[in-house]
């Protein structure tokens, strides 16, 4: 969502562009692997520049050590998330329950370490739903232009219109005790529009270059322009937009989950677990400050690695990172 | 121009119609307003429970493209029809969207304005600092959800009346029943109960814009025009302000639009935490009590909202550069 459009122009990179229109020139192959080696080393050279970036870089560490430790601490924690002790109601952290207990008896450190796995796995792989719809339609539109972007472009403003809010909470009874990938795939439905109008945007210009000319005029078809050719010069932006959508979306599963609307139980997420134990904060604040705390934590690294990302791929806009 | 203005009318107002009616059939087919007279103690028998359904148009056993079009001849109207509990939409849109205004229309003024000039400064600044400061005040806040934010400024005020022994700041509701609004105490026990809600927002507002501002700044700093500026003679401070934050806030143009018509929408979070019966509230209510007429009224209300914070941004584009005048 916070992507800028004028961060990054579709004339970033010219070369690739040429590189493209010529090798395509001499036959199918040849442009794939002129395509893979161009792709590869601009990729180095974005790595560089990223590992330049010491707070970018602790970010990317930061996800990596969340990412383990949410999923390879349930070999080590003695409670499971579900599992309750009748010994231990409201204790508060130490011994074998490291962050406490809850009222009912459940370890607050297993119910984070859950709750971060749905997080993580809603932000990702909402993120890269709703990045790879918004890459798509967007460039179908811009491409084709006529009855297409008519069609598409109506339908962008449709769901920027509709409170997705409102949409998401009244479909969440349906998919209680359903399978929670339903809840990712409607997050997800509401969160490409934005991204979608840029990358039609840069479509519109991108559909004039030469390159793109010379490939349509040797009669390949559209859609595989717009994979072999427009996508790829947008590729910026779009890991740009995904690794922000993988926040914005965490950040969406707590504001539902608050409310009731989102991951159901038995079934707990970061957002769940916020939401019920806010108003614990203040008598027994190890309930809600410890999936609070890694919340923001998780938040913060991914959009540091966001941050480090736009100044690896576009060193024009220095000074934007913090 | 005209043509084409009206053009644009015709396809938004459409856009209003779909999406509330999208919303209004999804309401209608997956809450279940029934459960909520049918769970009272003790039950009510079948037939009065369908008769309030149906007083209400909600009465599932009714097709829905029939509940539908009562709904929307109602609509024609200028009826938004009943709420569960047997009010008028209408008027509890009507009561609640100032209540939203009240909690909103100060933070937002002064959010916006801070943040605007704290982000200006910075990329002034840039580098120093208090530049510094701003950008990861910033990136904090914007990484923390206004859910938690929300409860961190409660649970603080909460801890700083404890510290001085009496209740300077209230945590719940807009005002305290009975205290004549209109009196010295009344205004100031008013502004007790709106210093929390309005610091979270006000907090957040400068996070976003900061940012914003300050991007927009920077791109503005470097251009020739404001070198232009300073060689014809104009001050620093002056040339930053006439020339370079007057461009900058253009881009800004699109936000200020849309959170000046969003006023009215409120502040979801804020509201449910501080206890304000506002339009946020009425939100998330709305689906938790299978009120399909109350969800249907909100997004229209909302969309209609939406559309025009769209238009007033076209305008102000229009209006501030001269590049874009179609």
């Amino acid at each position: 969502m916070t992507t800028t459009p004028d961060a990054l122009e579709p004339d970033g990179h010219p070369a690739a562009g040429f590189q493209t229109a010529t090798a395509s020139g001499s036959g199918l192959q040849p442009a794939v692997e002129a395509v893979e080696r161009e792709a590869t080393s601009r990729l180095q050279l974005v790595w560089r520049r990223f590992l330049r970036q010491r707070l970018a870089l602790f970010g990317l560490a930061l996800v990596v050590l969340l990412f383990a430790l949410a999923y390879l601490s349930p070999f080590v924690s003695p409670w499971r998330y579900n599992q309750l002790d009748f010994n231990a109601f409201l204790e508060p952290p130490g011994g074998s329950h490291w962050f406490g207990t809850t009222q009912n008896g459940f370890d607050v450190f297993s119910l984070t370490m859950r709750g971060m796995q749905k997080s993580l796995v809603i932000g990702l792989i909402g993120a890269l739903m709703a990045t790879t719809l918004a890459a798509t339609v967007g460039a179908f539109a811009g491409y084709f232009g006529g009855v297409i972007n008519t069609a598409l472009v109506t339908l962008i403003d449709l769901l920027m219109v509709l409170p997705a809010f409102l949409i998401i909470a009244i479909l969440s009874p349906s998919f209680r005790g359903h399978t929670w990938l339903i809840f990712v795939v409607l997050l997800a439905a509401f969160q490409w529009m934005v991204t979608a109008r840029i990358v039609r945007g840069m479509t519109l210009s991108l559909r004039e270059r030469e390159f793109v000319h010379a490939a349509r005029f040797m009669g390949v078809p559209g859609w595989q322009i717009i994979f072999r050719h427009i996508l790829p010069n947008m590729a910026s932006l779009l890991i740009i937009d995904a690794t922000i959508n993988v926040s914005s979306l965490i950040l969406a599963e707590v504001g539902l989950s608050f409310f009731g609307f989102g991951v159901q139980p038995p079934d707990v997420s970061l957002g769940t677990l916020i939401g019920d134990y806010a108003g614990a904060a203040l008598t027994f604040p190890w309930e809600f400050y410890f999936p609070a705390g890694f919340l923001i934590v998780l938040v913060l690294a991914i959009n540091l690695v966001g941050d480090g990302l736009r100044d690896a791929f576009d060193p024009n806009t220095q000074g934007r990172a913090s | 121009m005209t043509g084409f203005l009206l053009r644009r009318l015709l396809y938004l107002v459409c856009l209003v119609i779909v999406s509330t009616s999208v919303a209004y059939l999804l309401a209608a087919t997956q809450l279940n307003p029934r459960a909520r007279y049918e769970g009272r103690n003790p039950p009510p028998p079948a037939a009065v429970v369908d008769a309030t359904l149906d007083s209400l148009n909600m009465n599932d056993k009714v097709p829905v493209l029939t509940r539908f079009g009562r709904w929307g001849s109602g609509l024609l109207r200028g009826d938004l029809g009943r709420t569960i509990d047997n009010q008028a939409v209408n008027a509890e849109i009507g009561r609640r969207m100032w209540v939203s205004l009240r909690l909103v229309l100060i933070a937002s003024i002064v959010g916006t304005i801070l943040g605007v000039a704290a982000g200006a400064y910075g990329a002034v600044k840039q580098y120093r600092l208090s530049d510094r400061t701003l950008t990861v005040f910033s990136f904090v806040i914007l990484s923390i959800p206004a859910v938690v934010l929300g409860v961190l400024f409660k649970n603080a005020g909460i801890g700083l009346n404890n510290v001085l022994g009496f209740k300077l700041l209230y945590t719940t509701g807009e005002f305290t029943p009975g205290v004549d609004p209109w009196t010295a105490a009344g205004i100031a026990n008013r502004l007790a109960h709106l210093a929390l809600p309005s610091l979270v927002l006000i907090v957040i507002a400068i996070a976003f814009y900061g940012r914003y501002q300050r991007n927009a700044m920077l791109d503005v700093l470097g251009s020739d025009f404001l070198r232009t500026a300073r060689a014809k003679g104009l001050s620093r401070s002056r040339a930053l302000i006439r020339h370079g934050l007057r461009t900058a806030l253009i881009p800004m143009a699109t936000f200020f639009a849309y959170e000046f018509a969003l006023l009215f929408v409120g502040a979801t979070f804020t509201e449910r935490l501080f206890g304000w019966h506002g339009m946020g509230e009425y939100f998330v209510e709305s689906v938790t009590k299978n009120d399909v007429n109350s969800v249907a009224g909100v997004t229209l209300f909302v969309a209609v909202l939406v559309l025009i914070a769209g238009f007033l941004s076209d305008l102000a584009y229009a209006a501030l550069d001269p590049r874009v005048r179609v």
